[in-house]
């Protein structure tokens, strides 16, 4: 008896810390989730003259990835996203975000270009009204243009299976 | 002694690694403003806000271009006349009340707030019974007759 309560508040804090340990304290809740996309019209990377706007989405569920070429776990996540965009489940659009063309075009060129198109936010303006803190960060928006599902840090075949596809056809659905 | 240099050339090596990934990113200097009034204001605010991406910094202390972005875009906020209500509100729009240093009273941040007066009742209360428990347990008690004459003859020799 005399033991029991020190041993029951040591099993809640092991508890406690047991799930502070299943979270990634890099990941924020996102203030912009379940909120209209915030809209925008930038140039896009490969035909400058031409631009894309959110707002041209409008009917269609898609994918905002935020990537740059110094971005280190954008590279790492680019060995899935051709084959995220080849299955056709979902268009996978990219914000070049805070690079250079030239960087971002050699970038596209050495490693596979998997987006349908990619706006380029070079001062990270449209970055900062998506909340962008760290490349790379990835949009689902629905039909309506309200931001679905947002992931920061790599998608990985994990990420994507299990968060992305079932919230997709869920979507496609509505 | 072989280990420790190897482990530095790591260091030093991912520390280039790091600087040449950064120094690729498009970063714009910043530029004071001429008003020290705008200045002032900014760093005031700048210290209340957080870093996205360090975490433990203030947007003011951060070297990091997330920060510097803000920064730009706090100053030139103030330049348009927003008030600073009308700045921050801005912000959390963006990046949620983690933006915050003070994080905000509101249920979500009752434990947050409330919880260390609480523990601190708490333990008072365990304390305030601790205390007169013993209190009662070494209750005094009175010597017998036979007791105090035994006592007296330790004292007395």
């Amino acid at each position: 008896m005399r033991y029991l309560i020190p041993l029951v508040l040591f099993l809640v804090l092991v508890v406690f810390l047991a799930i502070g340990l299943t979270r990634n304290p890099d990941e924020l809740p996102s203030a912009l989730l379940d909120k209209p996309a915030p809209t925008f019209r930038l140039p896009q990377l490969k035909d400058p003259a031409k631009t894309f706007s959110a707002d041209d989405m409008r009917g269609k569920v898609w994918v905002m990835n935020v990537w740059a070429s110094w971005c280190v776990a954008c590279r790492d996540e680019h060995q899935y996203l051709g084959g995220y965009a080849k299955s056709g489940a979902v268009p996978i659009y990219g914000l070049n975000y805070k690079d250079t063309s030239e960087n971002a075009l050699a970038w596209l060129d050495e490693l596979g270009d998997p987006y349908v198109l990619s706006a380029v936010d070079s001062d990270g303006r449209v970055g900062m009204d998506y909340g962008v803190y760290g490349a790379p960060e990835t949009y689902l928006i629905d039909k309506s243009g309200t931001i679905r599902l947002k992931h920061v840090g790599p998608i990985t075949p994990d990420v994507w299976n299990k968060e992305f596809l079932p919230l997709v056809q869920q979507l496609n659905r509505q | 002694m072989i280990y420790m240099t190897r482990l530095r050339l790591l260091a030093l090596l991912l520390l280039c690694l790091l600087s040449s990934a950064a120094s690729a990113q498009v970063t714009i200097p910043d530029e004071p403003s001429d008003d020290p009034a705008v200045e002032e204001r900014l760093a005031r605010l700048s210290h209340e806000l957080r870093c996205l991406q360090c975490k433990n910094q203030t947007l003011a202390d951060s070297p990091s271009s997330i920060a510097a972005d803000l920064r730009r875009e706090i100053r030139t906020q103030i330049k348009a006349g927003k008030s600073d209500e009308e700045i921050i509100a801005f912000l959390r729009q963006r990046y949620g009340d983690f933006i915050l240093f003070r994080p905000r009273v509101r249920p979500t941040t009752y434990l947050l707030w409330f919880g260390p007066f609480v523990l601190l009742a708490g333990g008072l209360f365990v304390l305030f019974r601790y205390v007169r428990q013993r209190r009662d347990a070494i209750a005094e008690q009175p010597l017998t007759a036979e007791e105090r004459r035994r006592a007296e003859e330790m004292l007395r020799s």
